[in-house]
């Protein structure tokens, strides 16, 4: 387990000490999952969820009560100019 | 050593529903004041819940259906997760193993215009059909807008959300296409095919309608080791100049024994070229592969179930589409397929050349003179009525065929007997007559001058 790599992916700096501590609880968190794989679900059809609902959607309708206003919207940015959220520079 | 190359192409459009994809946002966004359009959901705020916009599904399939899609009958939305500031949520919900459609085609024309790249030779499918496989069509939300700016000396990135959850259709083909010709082609058909299914305004200044192609060049025809994806093409011309720019670029990296680097490029319009660039995978320099994303399913979202009744409620919604019109239009009216290209550009052009011929059969005026005419057109006409009274008139005094024009008055002359001998007895109202009947007999369009003159002849030679 590459813990460097999965902290990469999750834009987190890890300080040496946490990447070792993070090694053993991945460690666990896999051997959890081998316990499962142990499991007969030679008759349980596979699934991406639980609920067993499928199909939820919602007719094609502005629902203007729950737009934000423009001082809302970017209330919670560190910085805004002119209405826009005020970032460090990206290249496109 | 010829090159051949093998294009892949990427189509994203955003569809024109009024909602957002998962919210109630209005989605449409253009010119609006920044951030004034979003809400917990499409901010990506906490516990704020997506619920899928019913429209923008059924457009997606009606799209996946038009390109002869098969669509899954288990679909669902998953999690693509990467950080950049035009993504709130930290993650994009897309679709990864189970898209709403797969495997789909669209066939390109095969004229020589089409097949002609540049001096690059194509090794590719000599069988006659030229046929663009789509691995898949799938729907995801649209990021928000980044701008950037400096402010106060500093440059910065500014972001507007109002685009972020408006619902993106994107279009991934197999790398079937060859040169820039064909790709250019084929972005027209989509351009085309996705404007008549009236889902999107595929406006590419506005961004409604975005490109993006992967180019690598072959030397025996297997799938090259590399590819180079030109990202960020706002029109047809620019797409293919970054194709044909690109061939040349890696040929020559070739010839010199070098394998061009994996990388994505971006089209200068001002240099005429591409430029490498620095994408949002090389930004942060970690997500290079598929499990990068670490994709998993939505867990806010049910999957989507379709019957095939569901499906087929879908497909007969379909209208009659740019492909089938223009095989009905050379069968049924016997045109040319140069003709039938021109007349089934647009859904106006058709449906004006339909209304015509209706207008014509009452004159029996033929389909292929209202083709002609169109096609050659040097005045416009506001109607089809006017066009056809325009022909009307135009083929009147066109119809000089003496053979035919002796005929009718061989048939008129035998048929009017007092006439004729009216004509011999000095009646001068007696070749006004018969100059009538033979008018009748050719439907108003024989030339009146030549009738009146071979008229005389035929009957001063028998008088």
């Amino acid at each position: 387990m590459d813990v460097h790599h999965i902290a990469r992916l999750a834009n987190l700096k890890l300080p040496p000490k946490q990447t070792e501590k993070f090694q053993s609880q991945f460690d666990e968190t896999l051997s959890a999952i081998a316990a499962i794989n142990k499991l007969d679900t030679k008759n349980t059809p596979p699934t991406s969820q639980v609920t067993g609902q499928v199909n939820i959607t919602r007719e094609d309708k502005v629902d203007t009560s729950r737009v934000l206003s423009q001082s809302e919207a970017i209330s919670q940015a560190p910085k805004s100019h002119n209405g826009y959220i005020v970032v460090p520079h990206v290249f496109e | 050593m010829t090159y051949s190359p093998v294009i892949g192409l990427e189509v994203h459009v955003e569809l024109k529903t009024l909602s957002k994809m998962f919210c109630g946002c209005p989605a449409d966004h253009f010119g609006k004041k920044p951030n004034t359009q979003t809400c917990p959901v499409c901010l990506g705020l906490p516990g704020a819940l997506p619920v899928p916009n019913k429209k923008a599904i059924d457009w997606t399939l009606l799209i996946g259906l038009a390109l002869d899609c098969q669509v899954n009958h288990h679909s669902k939305f998953d999690r693509k997760h990467y950080f950049y500031p035009d993504l709130p949520k930290g993650y994009q919900i897309s679709q990864y193993d189970e898209p709403l459609c797969v495997n789909g085609h669209l066939t390109l024309s095969t004229s020589e215009e089409s097949k002609a790249t540049s001096e690059v030779t194509h090794s590719g499918s000599s069988d006659g059909e030229n046929r663009v496989r789509i691995n898949r069509v799938h729907l995801e939300e649209d990021t928000g807008k980044l701008i950037h700016a400096e402010v106060d000396g500093e440059k910065v990135s500014l972001v507007d959300f109002n685009r972020s959850g408006v619902p993106l259709v994107e279009i991934v083909t197999e790398a079937d296409i060859h040169g820039s010709a064909a790709a250019k082609e084929f972005v027209k058909k989509i351009h085309q095919l996705i404007r008549d299914l009236g889902v999107s305004d595929c406006d590419m200044e506005k961004g409604s309608m975005r490109l993006e192609a992967n180019i690598s060049l072959s030397k025996d025809g297997t799938l090259p080791p590399y590819k180079v994806e030109v990202k960020n093409l706002n029109s047809f011309r620019f797409l293919g100049r970054a194709i044909d720019y690109e061939i040349a670029r890696q040929k020559e990296l070739l010839t010199r024994g070098q394998t061009p680097p994996q990388e994505t490029r971006g089209w200068s319009e001002a240099k005429n070229q591409t430029f490498a660039q620095r994408s949002k995978e090389v930004a942060q320099r970690s997500k290079e592969e598929a499990q990068d994303y670490r994709y998993f399913p939505e867990p806010d979202i049910p999957p989507l179930v379709f019957s095939k009744e569901q499906i087929d409620a879908i497909r007969a919604k379909l209208p009659e589409l740019p492909q089938m019109k223009a095989a009905r239009f050379a069968k049924a009216y016997g045109l040319k397929p140069s003709v039938v290209t021109i007349l089934t550009k647009t859904q106006a052009s058709a449906a004006f050349f339909e209304a015509a011929v209706k207008e014509g059969q009452k004159v029996s005026l033929p389909p292929t003179v209202i083709a002609n005419a169109m096609v050659n057109q040097r005045q416009a006409f506001k109607n089809p009525e006017d066009l056809v009274r325009h022909l009307q008139t135009q083929t009147q005094e066109k119809v000089s065929d003496k053979i035919t024009l002796r005929q009718f008055i061989d048939q008129v002359i035998t048929a009017h007997t007092q006439a004729v001998s009216d004509f011999k007895a000095q009646k001068p109202q007696a070749i006004g007559f018969l100059i009538g009947q033979i008018q009748r007999l050719s439907h108003g369009k024989a030339d009146g001058k030549l009738v009146h003159q071979l008229l005389l002849e035929r009957l001063e030679s028998s008088r």
